[in-house]
Protein backbone atom coordinates (compact mmCIF):
# COMPACT_ATOMS: atom_id res chain seq x y z
CA UNK A 1 0.00 0.00 0.00
CA UNK A 2 1.70 3.25 -1.49
CA UNK A 3 -0.14 7.05 0.52
CA UNK A 4 1.83 9.13 0.01
CA UNK A 5 -0.13 11.74 1.65
CA UNK A 6 0.51 13.86 4.86
CA UNK A 7 -1.37 15.71 6.81
CA UNK A 8 -0.22 19.18 6.40
CA UNK A 9 2.60 21.48 5.77
CA UNK A 10 4.37 21.04 9.23
CA UNK A 11 4.39 17.55 8.79
CA UNK A 12 5.98 17.69 5.53
CA UNK A 13 8.80 19.28 6.38
CA UNK A 14 9.48 18.48 10.30
CA UNK A 15 12.56 16.32 9.34
CA UNK A 16 14.63 19.20 7.62
CA UNK A 17 17.42 19.10 9.98
CA UNK A 18 20.02 22.12 10.74
CA UNK A 19 22.88 22.74 7.52
CA UNK A 20 20.24 20.71 5.11
CA UNK A 21 20.48 21.76 1.56
CA UNK A 22 16.54 22.44 -0.06
CA UNK A 23 16.02 22.94 -3.42
CA UNK A 24 12.74 25.34 -3.67
CA UNK A 25 11.08 25.58 -6.55
CA UNK A 26 9.65 28.40 -8.60
CA UNK A 27 10.59 31.38 -10.95
CA UNK A 28 9.17 34.76 -9.39
CA UNK A 29 5.94 33.71 -7.25
CA UNK A 30 4.75 30.90 -10.46
CA UNK A 31 5.34 27.54 -9.08
CA UNK A 32 6.60 28.92 -5.29
CA UNK A 33 6.02 26.53 -2.34
CA UNK A 34 4.47 29.19 -0.01
CA UNK A 35 2.92 26.92 2.17
CA UNK A 36 5.89 25.25 2.55
CA UNK A 37 8.40 28.01 2.95
CA UNK A 38 6.30 29.18 6.30
CA UNK A 39 6.43 25.49 7.95
CA UNK A 40 10.28 25.27 7.28
CA UNK A 41 10.00 28.94 8.65
CA UNK A 42 8.15 27.61 11.73
CA UNK A 43 9.90 24.38 11.76
CA UNK A 44 12.95 26.46 12.74
CA UNK A 45 15.86 24.41 10.80
CA UNK A 46 18.93 27.11 10.48
CA UNK A 47 22.22 26.81 8.51
CA UNK A 48 20.25 26.10 5.40
CA UNK A 49 22.25 25.95 2.00
CA UNK A 50 19.26 26.99 -0.42
CA UNK A 51 18.69 26.35 -4.18
CA UNK A 52 16.36 28.13 -5.74
CA UNK A 53 16.37 30.66 -9.20
CA UNK A 54 15.01 33.74 -6.99
CA UNK A 55 15.36 34.99 -3.66
CA UNK A 56 11.85 35.95 -3.57
CA UNK A 57 9.81 39.47 -2.53
CA UNK A 58 8.81 41.43 0.12
CA UNK A 59 9.17 39.53 3.57
CA UNK A 60 6.87 36.43 2.40
CA UNK A 61 7.66 32.95 1.30
CA UNK A 62 11.26 32.62 0.33
CA UNK A 63 12.21 36.37 1.37
CA UNK A 64 10.62 35.85 4.60
CA UNK A 65 13.27 32.38 5.14
CA UNK A 66 16.10 34.43 4.10
CA UNK A 67 14.96 37.43 6.64
CA UNK A 68 14.90 34.99 9.30
CA UNK A 69 18.49 34.42 9.16
CA UNK A 70 17.83 30.36 8.26
CA UNK A 71 19.68 30.54 5.05
CA UNK A 72 23.78 30.74 5.56
CA UNK A 73 24.02 29.77 1.47
CA UNK A 74 21.84 30.76 -1.90
CA UNK A 75 22.33 29.04 -4.97
CA UNK A 76 20.57 31.07 -7.58
CA UNK A 77 20.52 32.62 -10.81
CA UNK A 78 18.97 36.00 -10.39
CA UNK A 79 18.84 37.54 -6.67
CA UNK A 80 17.58 40.72 -7.84
CA UNK A 81 14.00 41.15 -8.65
CA UNK A 82 11.39 43.98 -8.26
CA UNK A 83 10.08 44.12 -4.44
CA UNK A 84 13.69 42.09 -3.64
CA UNK A 85 14.52 43.75 -0.66
CA UNK A 86 15.85 41.24 1.98
CA UNK A 87 18.48 39.65 -0.27
CA UNK A 88 20.39 42.62 -1.00
CA UNK A 89 20.76 43.80 2.38
CA UNK A 90 21.93 40.24 3.74
CA UNK A 91 24.71 40.10 1.23
CA UNK A 92 25.78 43.12 1.58
CA UNK A 93 25.90 43.24 5.43
CA UNK A 94 28.05 39.41 4.04
CA UNK A 95 25.27 37.70 6.50
CA UNK A 96 24.52 35.64 3.44
CA UNK A 97 26.72 33.30 0.68
CA UNK A 98 26.03 33.80 -3.04
CA UNK A 99 26.65 30.80 -5.69
CA UNK A 100 25.90 32.93 -8.73
CA UNK A 101 24.98 30.27 -11.80
CA UNK A 102 23.38 31.30 -14.73
CA UNK A 103 19.37 29.64 -15.35
CA UNK A 104 20.47 27.49 -18.15
CA UNK A 105 23.27 25.87 -16.10
CA UNK A 106 21.42 25.77 -12.86
CA UNK A 107 18.60 23.88 -14.42
CA UNK A 108 20.90 21.38 -16.19
CA UNK A 109 22.84 20.70 -12.78
CA UNK A 110 20.19 19.92 -11.30
CA UNK A 111 18.66 17.79 -14.04
CA UNK A 112 21.96 15.70 -14.09
CA UNK A 113 21.97 15.65 -10.58
CA UNK A 114 18.78 13.80 -10.82
CA UNK A 115 19.80 11.63 -13.49
CA UNK A 116 22.93 10.64 -12.13
CA UNK A 117 25.53 12.15 -14.38
CA UNK A 118 28.07 13.60 -11.90
CA UNK A 119 29.26 16.68 -14.27
CA UNK A 120 28.63 17.78 -17.69
CA UNK A 121 30.03 21.09 -20.24
CA UNK A 122 28.53 23.60 -21.25
CA UNK A 123 29.19 26.80 -23.47
CA UNK A 124 27.31 29.04 -21.36
CA UNK A 125 29.85 31.67 -19.74
CA UNK A 126 32.67 30.99 -21.46
CA UNK A 127 34.73 33.51 -21.54
CA UNK A 128 33.02 35.27 -18.32
CA UNK A 129 33.79 36.07 -15.14
CA UNK A 130 31.70 33.11 -14.22
CA UNK A 131 33.93 30.66 -15.57
CA UNK A 132 36.72 31.64 -13.98
CA UNK A 133 38.23 28.74 -11.69
CA UNK A 134 36.18 26.35 -13.87
CA UNK A 135 37.55 23.62 -16.28
CA UNK A 136 37.22 24.19 -19.90
CA UNK A 137 38.07 21.81 -23.33
CA UNK A 138 37.57 22.24 -26.62
CA UNK A 139 34.77 20.05 -28.97
CA UNK A 140 34.67 20.34 -32.69
CA UNK A 141 37.00 23.46 -31.51
CA UNK A 142 34.40 25.14 -29.50
CA UNK A 143 35.13 25.69 -25.34
CA UNK A 144 32.77 24.63 -23.29
CA UNK A 145 32.82 24.63 -19.08
CA UNK A 146 32.63 21.76 -16.94
CA UNK A 147 29.78 22.27 -14.40
CA UNK A 148 28.84 20.00 -11.56
CA UNK A 149 25.25 18.20 -11.35
CA UNK A 150 23.50 18.94 -7.87
CA UNK A 151 21.37 16.92 -5.52
CA UNK A 152 20.57 18.93 -2.30
CA UNK A 153 18.74 16.89 0.83
CA UNK A 154 15.16 18.49 0.28
CA UNK A 155 13.61 20.09 -2.43
CA UNK A 156 9.98 21.71 -1.72
CA UNK A 157 7.86 22.35 -5.13
CA UNK A 158 4.59 23.47 -5.44
CA UNK A 159 2.15 21.84 -8.02
CA UNK A 160 -1.43 21.89 -9.17
CA UNK A 161 -2.47 17.74 -8.60
CA UNK A 162 -0.86 15.04 -7.40
CA UNK A 163 -2.00 11.09 -6.71
CA UNK A 164 -1.33 9.29 -3.60
CA UNK A 165 1.49 7.46 -5.79
CA UNK A 166 3.31 11.12 -5.96
CA UNK A 167 2.50 11.68 -9.62
CA UNK A 168 2.41 15.20 -9.99
CA UNK A 169 0.63 17.79 -12.55
CA UNK A 170 1.55 21.37 -12.43
CA UNK A 171 -0.54 24.34 -13.65
CA UNK A 172 1.19 26.79 -16.71
CA UNK A 173 4.48 28.29 -16.19
CA UNK A 174 4.61 26.85 -12.59
CA UNK A 175 6.19 23.47 -13.77
CA UNK A 176 9.80 25.63 -13.89
CA UNK A 177 12.04 23.74 -11.90
CA UNK A 178 9.63 21.53 -10.17
CA UNK A 179 10.30 18.38 -12.63
CA UNK A 180 13.82 18.83 -12.08
CA UNK A 181 14.05 19.55 -8.53
CA UNK A 182 11.68 16.42 -7.86
CA UNK A 183 14.62 14.12 -9.53
CA UNK A 184 17.31 16.00 -7.50
CA UNK A 185 16.62 15.65 -3.62
CA UNK A 186 16.70 12.71 -1.09
CA UNK A 187 12.80 13.48 0.11
CA UNK A 188 10.81 15.39 -2.70
CA UNK A 189 7.97 17.46 -1.19
CA UNK A 190 5.09 18.54 -3.32
CA UNK A 191 2.23 20.81 -2.17
CA UNK A 192 -0.63 20.47 -4.12
CA UNK A 193 -3.90 22.04 -4.37
CA UNK A 194 -5.54 18.83 -4.67
CA UNK A 195 -4.38 15.02 -3.51
CA UNK A 196 -6.47 12.47 -5.11
CA UNK A 197 -6.40 8.55 -4.98
CA UNK A 198 -3.82 6.52 -7.39
CA UNK A 199 -5.60 6.61 -10.99
CA UNK A 200 -7.36 9.91 -10.58
CA UNK A 201 -4.96 11.33 -13.07
CA UNK A 202 -4.33 10.15 -16.61
CA UNK A 203 -1.14 8.38 -17.01
CA UNK A 204 -0.59 10.28 -20.63
CA UNK A 205 -0.96 13.58 -18.52
CA UNK A 206 1.83 12.98 -15.45
CA UNK A 207 4.14 15.41 -15.40
CA UNK A 208 6.68 14.06 -12.67
CA UNK A 209 6.20 10.51 -11.73
CA UNK A 210 5.38 9.11 -8.54
CA UNK A 211 9.10 7.79 -7.95
CA UNK A 212 10.66 11.07 -8.02
CA UNK A 213 8.16 11.90 -5.16
CA UNK A 214 8.15 11.16 -1.87
CA UNK A 215 5.42 13.06 0.02
CA UNK A 216 2.39 15.32 -1.69
CA UNK A 217 0.69 17.78 1.06
CA UNK A 218 -3.22 19.50 -0.06
CA UNK A 219 -2.96 22.82 -0.01
CA UNK A 220 -6.40 23.56 -1.25
CA UNK A 221 -6.26 27.21 -1.67
CA UNK A 222 -2.30 28.76 -1.60
CA UNK A 223 -1.39 32.27 -1.03
CA UNK A 224 0.00 34.15 -4.46
CA UNK A 225 2.91 35.88 -3.51
CA UNK A 226 2.34 39.47 -5.20
CA UNK A 227 -0.82 39.12 -3.39
CA UNK A 228 0.81 39.18 -0.05
CA UNK A 229 3.31 41.21 -1.22
CA UNK A 230 0.59 43.96 -2.24
CA UNK A 231 -0.95 44.09 1.12
CA UNK A 232 2.12 44.42 3.17
CA UNK A 233 1.98 41.04 4.54
CA UNK A 234 5.39 39.53 6.77
CA UNK A 235 5.66 36.29 7.79
CA UNK A 236 5.64 34.74 10.19
CA UNK B 1 3.22 58.64 -31.73
CA UNK B 2 4.79 61.54 -29.83
CA UNK B 3 8.22 62.89 -30.66
CA UNK B 4 10.54 64.80 -28.88
CA UNK B 5 11.50 67.88 -30.48
CA UNK B 6 15.46 66.99 -30.41
CA UNK B 7 14.28 63.09 -31.41
CA UNK B 8 17.36 62.27 -33.53
CA UNK B 9 17.06 58.71 -35.50
CA UNK B 10 13.81 56.31 -34.59
CA UNK B 11 11.88 56.00 -31.65
CA UNK B 12 11.99 53.01 -29.65
CA UNK B 13 8.97 52.12 -30.92
CA UNK B 14 10.00 52.62 -34.41
CA UNK B 15 13.51 50.70 -33.65
CA UNK B 16 11.90 47.81 -32.37
CA UNK B 17 9.43 48.00 -36.05
CA UNK B 18 12.54 48.46 -37.56
CA UNK B 19 13.91 45.01 -36.11
CA UNK B 20 10.85 42.97 -36.58
CA UNK B 21 10.83 43.35 -40.75
CA UNK B 22 14.15 41.06 -39.93
CA UNK B 23 12.53 38.14 -38.44
CA UNK B 24 12.00 35.37 -40.96
CA UNK B 25 8.24 33.82 -40.90
CA UNK B 26 7.93 30.99 -38.55
CA UNK B 27 10.67 31.70 -36.42
CA UNK B 28 10.82 30.97 -32.79
CA UNK B 29 11.74 33.91 -31.12
CA UNK B 30 13.28 34.88 -27.35
CA UNK B 31 12.91 38.44 -26.56
CA UNK B 32 14.69 39.87 -23.89
CA UNK B 33 13.59 42.16 -20.86
CA UNK B 34 12.61 45.97 -21.71
CA UNK B 35 13.09 47.43 -25.13
CA UNK B 36 13.37 43.71 -26.85
CA UNK B 37 10.07 43.66 -25.14
CA UNK B 38 8.45 46.29 -27.45
CA UNK B 39 9.28 43.83 -30.91
CA UNK B 40 6.04 41.56 -30.24
CA UNK B 41 4.14 44.04 -31.23
CA UNK B 42 4.95 45.45 -34.67
CA UNK B 43 5.30 41.46 -36.24
CA UNK B 44 4.81 42.41 -39.95
CA UNK B 45 1.21 41.43 -41.73
CA UNK B 46 1.22 37.34 -42.62
CA UNK B 47 3.83 36.39 -40.44
CA UNK B 48 3.54 34.07 -37.78
CA UNK B 49 6.12 33.91 -35.25
CA UNK B 50 6.52 31.81 -31.92
CA UNK B 51 7.73 33.85 -28.76
CA UNK B 52 9.65 31.94 -26.17
CA UNK B 53 9.83 32.62 -22.84
CA UNK B 54 12.93 30.57 -20.54
CA UNK B 55 10.75 30.58 -17.81
CA UNK B 56 8.69 27.77 -19.43
CA UNK B 57 6.49 28.82 -22.79
CA UNK B 58 6.16 28.46 -26.17
CA UNK B 59 3.74 30.38 -27.79
CA UNK B 60 3.50 33.41 -25.66
CA UNK B 61 0.91 35.79 -26.30
CA UNK B 62 0.37 39.30 -25.41
CA UNK B 63 -0.42 40.49 -21.55
CA UNK B 64 -4.34 39.76 -20.09
CA UNK B 65 -6.94 41.62 -20.41
CA UNK B 66 -7.23 43.81 -17.03
CA UNK B 67 -8.10 41.26 -14.52
CA UNK B 68 -7.99 38.15 -16.77
CA UNK B 69 -4.32 37.24 -15.33
CA UNK B 70 -2.75 34.25 -13.82
CA UNK B 71 -0.24 34.94 -11.37
CA UNK B 72 0.99 31.53 -12.39
CA UNK B 73 1.20 32.25 -16.31
CA UNK B 74 4.21 35.16 -16.54
CA UNK B 75 6.98 35.76 -18.67
CA UNK B 76 10.93 36.22 -18.17
CA UNK B 77 10.51 39.25 -16.58
CA UNK B 78 7.84 38.11 -14.07
CA UNK B 79 4.99 39.91 -15.86
CA UNK B 80 1.29 38.21 -16.43
CA UNK B 81 1.09 37.27 -20.71
CA UNK B 82 -1.17 34.66 -21.96
CA UNK B 83 -0.40 31.23 -24.00
CA UNK B 84 -1.91 31.53 -27.57
CA UNK B 85 -3.69 28.38 -29.29
CA UNK B 86 -0.90 25.88 -30.13
CA UNK B 87 1.43 27.21 -26.89
CA UNK B 88 3.04 24.70 -24.62
CA UNK B 89 4.04 24.72 -20.97
CA UNK B 90 7.89 23.03 -20.35
CA UNK B 91 10.40 22.45 -17.45
CA UNK B 92 13.35 24.39 -17.41
CA UNK B 93 16.11 22.07 -18.15
CA UNK B 94 13.89 21.39 -21.51
CA UNK B 95 13.46 25.23 -22.18
CA UNK B 96 17.22 25.69 -21.84
CA UNK B 97 17.85 22.24 -23.94
CA UNK B 98 15.56 24.35 -26.63
CA UNK B 99 17.94 27.48 -25.97
CA UNK B 100 21.26 25.71 -25.98
CA UNK B 101 20.80 23.05 -28.22
CA UNK B 102 20.24 25.71 -31.06
CA UNK B 103 16.24 25.25 -31.59
CA UNK B 104 15.49 28.80 -31.48
CA UNK B 105 15.99 30.93 -34.26
CA UNK B 106 16.72 34.53 -33.20
CA UNK B 107 17.11 36.37 -29.38
CA UNK B 108 16.27 39.99 -28.66
CA UNK B 109 18.78 41.63 -26.40
CA UNK B 110 19.32 44.36 -24.58
CA UNK B 111 22.86 46.13 -23.65
CA UNK B 112 25.23 47.92 -21.68
CA UNK B 113 28.29 47.27 -24.25
CA UNK B 114 28.79 45.36 -27.47
CA UNK B 115 32.36 45.44 -28.93
CA UNK B 116 32.98 45.27 -32.65
CA UNK B 117 34.55 41.47 -32.19
CA UNK B 118 30.72 40.64 -31.29
CA UNK B 119 31.59 40.43 -27.46
CA UNK B 120 28.29 41.65 -25.29
CA UNK B 121 28.27 43.18 -21.68
CA UNK B 122 24.50 43.38 -20.60
CA UNK B 123 24.22 42.16 -16.97
CA UNK B 124 26.81 43.57 -14.48
CA UNK B 125 28.60 46.56 -14.56
CA UNK B 126 30.80 45.09 -12.24
CA UNK B 127 30.62 47.37 -9.36
CA UNK B 128 31.20 46.08 -5.71
CA UNK B 129 28.26 47.19 -3.99
CA UNK B 130 25.78 46.01 -6.74
CA UNK B 131 23.85 42.74 -6.69
CA UNK B 132 24.93 40.47 -9.59
CA UNK B 133 22.19 38.58 -11.20
CA UNK B 134 22.70 37.20 -15.05
CA UNK B 135 19.31 34.84 -15.11
CA UNK B 136 19.80 33.17 -18.70
CA UNK B 137 21.37 36.00 -20.48
CA UNK B 138 24.67 33.92 -20.78
CA UNK B 139 22.60 30.42 -21.78
CA UNK B 140 20.85 32.46 -24.34
CA UNK B 141 23.92 34.08 -26.13
CA UNK B 142 25.92 30.73 -26.18
CA UNK B 143 22.89 28.67 -27.75
CA UNK B 144 20.83 30.81 -29.86
CA UNK B 145 21.06 31.06 -34.00
CA UNK B 146 21.20 34.64 -34.12
CA UNK B 147 21.48 37.08 -31.45
CA UNK B 148 20.46 40.58 -32.10
CA UNK B 149 20.58 43.32 -29.40
CA UNK B 150 18.18 46.50 -29.43
CA UNK B 151 19.66 49.38 -27.35
CA UNK B 152 20.18 53.16 -27.98
CA UNK B 153 23.33 54.43 -29.07
CA UNK B 154 24.94 55.81 -26.24
CA UNK B 155 24.42 55.51 -22.72
CA UNK B 156 22.28 58.47 -20.90
CA UNK B 157 25.94 60.45 -20.27
CA UNK B 158 26.79 60.10 -23.56
CA UNK B 159 29.12 57.53 -23.68
CA UNK B 160 29.16 55.30 -26.51
CA UNK B 161 27.46 51.24 -26.07
CA UNK B 162 29.07 50.09 -29.35
CA UNK B 163 32.89 49.75 -27.98
CA UNK B 164 36.12 48.64 -29.14
CA UNK B 165 36.27 46.23 -25.91
CA UNK B 166 33.73 45.95 -23.19
CA UNK B 167 34.61 47.47 -20.09
CA UNK B 168 31.80 45.76 -18.24
CA UNK B 169 31.84 42.37 -17.49
CA UNK B 170 30.94 39.74 -20.43
CA UNK B 171 27.99 37.79 -20.77
CA UNK B 172 29.57 35.97 -24.05
CA UNK B 173 32.29 36.63 -26.17
CA UNK B 174 32.29 36.92 -29.51
CA UNK B 175 28.18 36.39 -29.96
CA UNK B 176 25.96 39.59 -31.62
CA UNK B 177 25.30 39.27 -34.91
CA UNK B 178 23.80 42.71 -35.28
CA UNK B 179 22.46 46.13 -33.51
CA UNK B 180 19.55 48.28 -33.73
CA UNK B 181 19.78 51.69 -32.36
CA UNK B 182 18.04 54.95 -32.72
CA UNK B 183 20.68 55.55 -35.33
CA UNK B 184 20.95 52.86 -37.35
CA UNK B 185 21.21 48.93 -37.81
CA UNK B 186 24.88 48.15 -37.56
CA UNK B 187 26.28 44.36 -38.32
CA UNK B 188 28.99 42.80 -36.42
CA UNK B 189 31.05 41.13 -39.07
CA UNK B 190 34.84 39.35 -38.52
CA UNK B 191 36.27 43.10 -40.06
CA UNK B 192 34.13 44.57 -37.18
CA UNK B 193 30.79 46.85 -37.27
CA UNK B 194 29.69 47.36 -40.23
CA UNK B 195 26.46 49.70 -41.32
CA UNK B 196 23.07 48.11 -42.69
CA UNK B 197 21.29 51.17 -42.65
CA UNK B 198 20.85 54.71 -40.69
CA UNK B 199 17.91 55.74 -39.45
CA UNK B 200 15.28 58.59 -41.57
CA UNK B 201 17.61 62.59 -41.55
CA UNK B 202 20.85 60.89 -39.77
CA UNK B 203 23.89 60.80 -41.38
CA UNK B 204 27.24 58.36 -41.89
CA UNK B 205 29.08 60.81 -39.98
CA UNK B 206 26.99 61.20 -37.02
CA UNK B 207 26.88 57.88 -36.27
CA UNK B 208 30.29 57.02 -37.22
CA UNK B 209 31.31 60.16 -34.45
CA UNK B 210 29.15 58.60 -32.24
CA UNK B 211 30.18 54.84 -32.14
CA UNK B 212 33.40 54.06 -30.12
CA UNK B 213 34.95 51.61 -32.70
CA UNK B 214 35.64 52.22 -36.09
CA UNK B 215 32.36 51.86 -38.56
CA UNK B 216 32.85 51.05 -42.04
CA UNK B 217 30.01 51.28 -44.93
CA UNK B 218 29.25 48.28 -46.57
Amino acid sequence: MIDKSVPGPAAAVADIRDGASVMIGGFGEAGSPIELIHALIDQGARGLTVISNNTGSGEVGLAALLKAERVSKIICSFPRTANSTVFPELYRGGKIELELVPQGTLAERIRAGGAGIPAFYTPAAVGTPLAEGKESRLFGGKEYLLEHGLRADFALIKGRRADTHGNVVYHKTARNFGPIMAMAAGVTIVQVNSVVPAGGIDPEVVVSPGIFVDRVVEVAEPAHESELVAAGATYP
Amino acid sequence: MTRDIDQVGWTRDEMARRLALDIPDGSYVNLGIGIPELVARFVPEGRMLIYHTENGLLGMGPSPEKGAGDPELINAGKRQVTALPGAAFFHHADSFAMIRGGHIDLCVLGAMQVACNGDLANWSTGEPDAIPAVGGAMDLVAGVKSVYVITQHGTKSGEPKLVERCTYPLTGRGVVNRVYTELAVIDVTPAGFVLVELSPGVDFEHVRERTGAPLRRR
